[in-house]
């Protein structure tokens, strides 16, 4: 499979990376060989479609207690925070001027 | 520089007989790692309250006898486990300055028992990689050949164990992290089975992959060590409620009538003479007490690669989603927006394995080829696991090479990400499973560089694992490479 450079573009946009131009040529470039390489997945059978992973676990996950307990004091949860603001984790404007 | 204790039966039997004080033990592998980690770069930050706790722990000893063999015991943690009160980087830009707030579960336990934790190892950032060359912190260099890679992802605490800096350390396992750098380096490195041990305060690459588990020089001490991280923790709910003290029985097993499989896939042509020459010593030496061994097929386990890369891209896109400069962690000085905030933090904080992987698992997951990617790696992964399950109802473990080739030198593969990636092609399958494996020193190739012999058993079967082990080792002997001996001291050739 080619990777377009439209594609990988548009795969970074999802993944919230920017890339330099040079990033995205030679992403472009590597993944379509690595893609090239898994896609020999296709040469096997598969099992019918029904087939989920996990089918062969005996036991499902159990479900964490539900109990209350008290959270994470403000000023720890703050403490590794690359800017704040009083009891506020500070963040660039989200909304724009005039919206 | 002689170490002056070697495993953990012999500490505590110079702890107890008061041969050494918990402070001399845990200062003679500072002075070692002061003496060899310039060289070798093993690890990333020490642990200032080390010799303080040594101390009050020979303080306690005075009044109470020791509980555990790991009372006073060093150990060293890979630096994607938190523990309080250290960085934790995961070698990493993107968390250079993170502390965590609490410990991980395995280093509450190893700390209850008592163990003294002497600092976080180097890794490949995120543990992505099998070289320990993308972290973002340093190089790591293997002690038996310094002009070669440890492996990797867990190739610091691999490192610090083949040189005595640290007699026991944690790493983790997603692909062969554990398993690989233990083999490059020579020591042994267990993977246990998917829910043994509680990831919590484990840094998610592959959630569905992760384990964590131990580097030692000896089965046994891998054993205790596994006693002591085993078993629930009501924080990761994907640990079994099984008894951990079935290890211990298991360990006591015979190898006498034991049926090993040899997977035939993994001793086809990519592998290194050298490599096949010690694993054939090693099939004799478990023959010759007794173990049966038989071919069995995995002709699915050679598409482990590319189910792998798919699966663990795929999780790790949607795991490292968290690093977006708000909460912790680096933040771009660039951004006036908060979408760019993101965008060139990212870009930003991470090496370019991690974006190639983030890219490579957001397209597998992207609407149009989801079904033709990921769901398609779910499906050959279930093919993997019940060829694994086959085989299992033939013998009792497999037997196999860890890696394709002994340790690379610096260079050989970082800029082809899938030679690199090949590298892994025997430790994938296990995770992919589900199922313990653990790699055990065999006999050097030619050269003196260090092989793994890797054996993968069924669900639970730790025990038994570290039981043939046992052997391999009594076989091959413990060594040691020759820049960590007595030697380095500056006596005369």
């Amino acid at each position: 499979m080619k990777l377009t450079h439209d594609q990988v573009t548009h795969v970074a946009r999802l993944a919230s990376l920017s890339l330099t131009p040079e990033e995205e040529a030679h992403f472009a470039e590597e993944l379509s060989q690595i893609l090239d390489y898994v896609e020999n997945l296709n040469r096997l059978m598969l099992p019918p479609p029904g087939l989920h992973v996990g089918d062969g676990v005996s036991d499902p996950t159990p479900l964490h207690p539900d109990i209350p307990r008290p959270s994470v004091p403000v000023e720890e949860a703050l403490s590794n925070a690359p800017d704040r603001s009083g009891q506020f984790f500070r963040v660039p404007r989200i909304l724009e001027e005039g919206r | 520089m002689t170490p002056l204790f070697d495993g953990i039966a012999s500490f505590a039997q110079g702890r107890d007989s008061r041969k050494f004080s918990i402070e001399e033990a845990v200062r003679s592998c500072l002075d070692r790692i002061e003496n060899l980690d310039p060289e070798l770069g093993a690890f990333l930050s020490l642990n200032p309250n080390a010799v303080n706790r040594a101390r009050q722990l020979d303080n306690r000893m005075a009044r109470n006898p020791a509980q555990s063999p790991f009372y006073g015991y060093p150990v060293a943690i890979k630096d994607n486990l938190h523990v309080a009160g250290m960085p934790t980087t995961c070698a990493s830009r993107m968390l250079a300055n993170y502390r965590p707030l609490e410990n991980a579960t395995v280093v509450d336990r190893l700390l209850k028992a008592g163990a003294v934790i002497l600092g976080k190892t180097n890794m490949d950032e995120f543990a992505m990689g099998s070289s320990t060359e993308n972290s973002a912190m340093g190089v790591t260099r293997n002690p038996w050949d310094t002009r070669r890679v440890p492996g990797g992802s867990s190739g610091g605490s691999a490192v610090a164990v083949a040189s005595d800096m640290a007699p026991m350390a944690l790493g983790s396992d997603t692909g062969g992290s554990i398993r690989q750098p233990a083999a490059f380096c020579g020591v042994l490195g267990l993977k246990p089975t998917y829910g043994r041990i509680s990831r919590y305060g484990l840094v998610a690459f592959s959630s569905s992959l992760d384990q964590i588990g131990p580097f030692a020089r000896r089965a046994q001490d891998a054993l205790e060590m596994m006693l002591v991280l085993s078993g629930p923790d009501g924080r990761d709910m994907t640990v079994a409620s099984r008894n951990p003290e079935e290890m211990r029985r298991d360990f006591a097993s015979e190898v006498r009538g034991m049926v090993i499989g040899m997977p035939e896939e993994f001793f086809s042509d990519g592998l290194d003479d050298g490599v096949r020459v010690s694993l054939e010593r090693a099939r004799e030496v478990l023959a010759a007490e007794g173990a049966e061994f038989r071919p069995v097929r995995l002709p699915s386990a050679q598409y482990g690669i590319n189910v792998y890369y798919l699966i663990a891209t795929s999780e790790a896109a949607s795991n490292l989603s968290r690093y977006d400069g708000v909460r912790y962690g680096y933040r771009s000085l660039k951004a006036s927006n908060i979408r760019d905030l993101y965008t060139h933090t990212r870009q930003e904080g991470f090496g370019p394995e991690v974006k190639r992987r983030i890219l490579l698992g957001t397209f597998a997951l992207s609407a149009g080829y989801q079904d033709q990617y990921y769901r398609k790696a779910q499906q050959v992964q279930s093919l993997i696991r019940e060829e694994f399950d086959r085989a299992f109802h033939e013998v009792d473990m497999l037997f196999a090479p860890t890696t394709p080739t002994p340790p690379f030198l610096f260079g050989e593969k970082s800029s082809d990400p899938l030679a690199m990636y090949l590298s892994d092609i025997y430790t994938i399958s296990a995770n992919l499973a589900g199922l313990p494996a653990l790699s055990v020193p065999s006999w050097p190739t030619a050269e003196g560089l260090p092989v793994g012999a890797q054996l993968i058993g069924p669900a639970w079967s730790e025990g038994r694992l570290l039981k043939v082990a046992s052997v391999l080792e009594e076989a091959v002997g413990v060594r040691r490479p020759p820049m960590t001996g007595e030697r380095q001291g500056g006596e005369a050739a």
